[in-house]
């Protein structure tokens, strides 16, 4: 399955639904473009949602982490919304839970980017 | 070659990578191993294939890789082995070092080494083998009870 990508906007936040794979190729690369594309039209508070992500490999990851550096280098911010069991421990053996912003509850990360 | 033992010859492409991951899958399923242990071995063998493919071969449509997988009452062994310049272990950095946590790439093969119980990295100037091994707990040929 190839990763789908879709936003929508709450109270000034830009929430990615994405689906699928990120993975190295296709899945990589729609959430790059998707994530560059957001920040050149200003919308620099992005909530990305991986609740109907099943699968992830080290692409994705890095990948997730250029997201965000990009949109901190940008003076944005991005969180992580609905993480699945394989994402969460991928990202707990790797030390980035504690980097990303995670968050379980959509409407509180979206509040969340205003503080 | 006895059924328990199949290799393949792959080439250098993202479709090899898929073809990889698909295989251990279905091999470790085969093996007994639960989903979880199945995602972590496919996963794995993804990983390896991603560095034989696109670190190793560099996607040369010349070189190829090679992937096999062994089952024994005891273990399933995959080797994969690709054409490059040779991956020197010594020079794979911690990607858990706090200068490289926020790094885009190079926790590939610190992956590897989460999911499998062994990981013998054996580069040469004709290319790298990886050899993994899972240990088949559980596996209906063996006894009920996980070994000591």
């Amino acid at each position: 399955m190839t990763m789908k990508s879709s936003t929508r906007q709450v109270d000034g936040v830009t929430i990615v639904d994405l689906s699928g794979r990120i993975t190295l190729g296709e899945g990589s690369v729609v959430l790059r473009e998707t994530v560059r594309d957001l920040l050149s039209k200003g919308q620099k508070k992005i909530l990305l949602n991986l609740g109907d992500v099943n699968y992830i490999d080290s692409s994705g990851i890095g990948e997730l982490v250029s997201a965000y550096t990009t949109a901190k280098n940008q003076g944005g911010d991005l969180k992580l919304l609905h993480l699945t069991k394989k994402v969460h421990d991928l990202l707990q053996i790797t030390k980035l839970y504690t980097v990303f912003d995670v968050k379980e509850d959509e409407a509180a990360a979206v509040k969340a980017f205003s503080k | 070659m006895s059924a328990d033992c199949v290799s393949y010859t792959l080439d250098s492409t993202l479709e090899t990578v898929n073809n990889a991951e698909e295989t251990a899958s279905r091999m470790a399923a085969e093996a007994g191993f639960d989903d979880e242990e199945v995602m972590k071995i496919s996963m794995a063998v993804r990983e390896a294939a991603v560095n034989a493919v696109l670190h190793g071969n560099a996607y040369d449509p010349c070189k190829k890789v090679t992937l096999a997988f062994e089952r024994t009452p005891h273990d399933l062994v995959i080797v994969i082995r690709d054409q490059g310049k040779g991956l020197d272990p010594g020079k794979i950095p911690d990607p858990l070092a706090p200068d490289n946590l926020l790094k885009t790439s190079g926790r590939g093969i610190f992956l590897i080494r989460s999911f499998m119980d062994v990981v013998e990295i054996h580069p040469s100037h004709t290319g790298t083998e990886l050899r993994m091994i899972k240990h088949v707990h559980g596996n209906p040929a063996d006894s009920k009870e996980a070994p000591q």
